[in-house]
């Protein structure tokens, strides 16, 4: 079972133009910022809108082609959907709920309530049969529509921000359910979340989606450490810059100033990371063997756990995360001008 | 520190003085109230509670009834089969001149009865619009059972259509979309989805459209006539009966309406509150 797709869907000053392929047993995260087009390719891929042009393909069957005007719809496509809010209908109990599916792929009513209770007692709420979706927690609720999901059987499984709702204690308990049941399904599976930590527990691939655009692919360790777009960077909490290389590894960064990488590649466009914690700051303009040196000023300091996280003004602008020694050492608060200094060893430089 | 510049409005509050009562318009909710409770309090006053079942258990009365309910039920059956459609198309499709025909389909709560029985005539009378082909082929509506239950359609049918238009709308669509990722087509999505989600709407909007039926005078009497046992109907009874020769019994009937309308008021109350 596999995915190949090509979704182009066009709107009012938007489109979505994706290539996916998703290999059978794998997990691919979509992520980006809102706006980016995630829920669009979701909902393209589970029939519930139309493509303008593209192709989707799931195990060697077509099911939607416009140019040779094929579009299946949704309740014919094997597609599990483990929806935001999980959706669970208000007026069934959670047997009725995970049932709804069999019992509208034509199973009878007797053996649809039979493997609905089973697959309640996978996910842990045999208990809870009878309960209406209100009387549910909201863990309990989504549990219901993974069964829900899965019960008939999908070739694949789209999940839209199936944590998102939910509170911090719950997401966790909820991530590490969906982890061990998303291992026990064989078919293709996409999950939507713009939660870097469910991409990174859950997925396999993660696609980071811009502006309707795939801005990078890759594992989750790699758009971590090489980010591609400032919202991943942000959400990581890295320094990302972007701008162009010469021969000798000097970068001139694209919002002025510059870099120097030890390690330098072929001239051309690069993006380079450093990490907050590679970033030393200096009252006084310090004198070294760090190749990187640049004045500048003192926006936010921010405890984040027993460091803090000191955002500085200058060409660049850089986060650096110091120890609380640091903080009181050097008199550290918003307003300071600051030396920013960071070792060539300590950037990373890649082609953009 | 605005509370500091304005010591008289603190010390009336330390010192609990009670808010004045609002006198006026008071007396003019009562005055209000009264217009309501008073004819109501007159019909209970004059009804002739001894002979009240000699007069129901005459054979017009009895015919008034029996047929007041079929016309009501069977307006109120039809209205359920094109009502809910158009509510839903109402609702969730959009076509160019929705907003004209929503305004045609609430018009007839808004105009006189009379008027709707006019133009149901002009329509639908021998010498109508579509009347005139109807009787070519030997249908005729005007005067008999069939022409009533299409005036008390006419009248009734928007109550249905309205409240279940506006659930139809606020109920969450993306559930309908859940249910087709689940494998099932447009009308088992309708079916078992939509509709139970707006069933206290429905159940409203049936009882409040039934009762409308039931009470229709205006375009029944216009459009249908006054046949005993084929067109006249309850309300057509009280009327006539007052005007000639037996006002108890419009009275007595009189009374079986208002305790009808009363039910149904009570009935619908939570359904009105829940389905909000």
């Amino acid at each position: 079972m596999s995915l190949a797709a090509h979704v182009r869907i066009e709107l009012d000053g938007f489109t979505l133009d994706v290539d996916l392929a998703i290999a059978p047993g794998q997990t691919v995260a979509v992520v980006g910022p809102n706006g980016a087009g995630k829920t669009t390719l979701l909902r393209a891929l589970a029939g519930l809108r139309g493509l303008s042009a593209g192709r989707i393909e799931l195990d060697g069957t077509v099911y939607d082609d416009p140019d040779a005007r094929i579009y299946v719809p949704p309740e014919h496509r094997p597609v599990g959907v483990m929806f935001q809010d999980n959706l669970l209908f208000p007026h069934l109990t959670a047997l009725e709920n995970v049932a709804f599916g069999l019992r509208a792929r034509g199973l009878s009513r007797g053996e649809a309530r039979r493997r609905a209770s089973d697959w309640l007692q996978r996910v842990g709420l045999d208990g809870r049969t009878r309960a209406r979706p209100r009387e549910l927690s909201g863990g309990q609720a989504q549990r219901v529509a993974l069964a829900r999901a899965l019960a008939s059987d999908p070739a694949m499984l789209l999940l839209d921000e199936p944590l998102a709702a939910l509170d911090a204690t719950t997401r966790n308990e909820v991530r590490r359910d969906l982890r061990r049941h998303l291992a026990t399904f064989s078919g293709v599976r996409l999950l939507i979340t713009h939660d870097p930590v469910d991409a990174a527990v859950l997925a396999d691939l993660v696609v980071v989606l811009d502006h309707g655009r795939i801005a990078q692919t890759g594992t989750p360790a790699e758009i971590t450490s090489r980010p591609r777009t400032q919202w991943v960077a942000e959400l990581t909490g890295t320094n990302l810059f972007t701008g162009t290389s010469d021969a000798d590894g000097l970068v001139r960064l694209e919002g002025g100033g510059t870099i120097t990488a030890a390690d330098h590649r072929a001239p051309g466009p690069v993006f380079a990371v450093v990490q907050p914690r590679s970033v030393t700051l200096h009252r006084v303009q310090p004198e070294g063997s760090a190749r990187n040196t640049w004045p500048g000023v003192v926006t936010t300091v921010e405890p984040v756990g027993d460091r803090y996280r000191v955002e500085v003004d200058g060409t660049p602008s850089v986060v650096a995360e110091v120890t609380a020694a640091a903080v009181h050492e050097i008199d550290l608060h918003e307003g300071v001008d600051v030396w920013v200094s960071i070792k060539a060893t300590e950037v990373d430089v890649y082609p953009a | 520190m605005a509370v500091e510049t304005r010591p008289g409005w603190r010390r009336a509050r330390a010192q609990g003085i009670p808010d004045r009562p609002a006198v006026v318009p008071l007396v003019i909710a009562v005055l209000g109230a009264l217009l309501f409770a008073l004819p109501l309090a007159g019909l209970l006053w004059r009804a002739p509670w001894g002979s009240a079942w000699d007069v129901l258990n005459t054979q017009a009365a009895r015919d008034a009834l029996r047929l007041s309910l079929i016309t009501s039920l069977s307006a109120t059956g039809i209205a359920i089969v094109l009502g809910v459609p158009l509510a839903w198309v109402q609702a969730r499709v959009s076509y160019p001149g929705k907003r004209f025909v929503r305004a045609l389909t609430t018009l007839p709560m808004v105009l006189p009865p009379v008027v709707g029985g006019v133009a149901l005539l002009l329509a639908l009378g021998r010498r109508g619009l579509v009347g005139n082909q109807l009787d070519r082929v030997g249908v005729s509506l005007p005067f008999t059972t069939a022409g009533a239950v299409i005036a008390e359609t006419f009248v009734a049918m928007p109550f249905l259509v309205l409240t279940l238009e506006a659930a139809f709308r606020s109920s969450d669509r993306r559930l309908e979309d859940a249910a087709r990722t689940l494998g099932a087509g447009r009308f088992t999505v309708f079916r078992r989805v939509t509709l139970p989600l707006v069933t206290p709407s429905l159940i409203a909007g049936v009882v409040l459209c039934w009762a409308r039926a039931l009470g229709e005078f205006g375009a029944t009497i216009t459009f249908a006539g006054n046949l005993q046992g084929t067109t006249q109907t309850l309300p057509l009874f009280v009327y006539i009966k007052l005007e000639g020769s037996n006002p108890d019994a419009a009275i007595v009937l009189s009374l079986v309406l208002l305790v009808i309308s009363f039910v149904v008021l009570v009935a619908l109350r939570d359904r009105w509150l829940t389905a909000r």
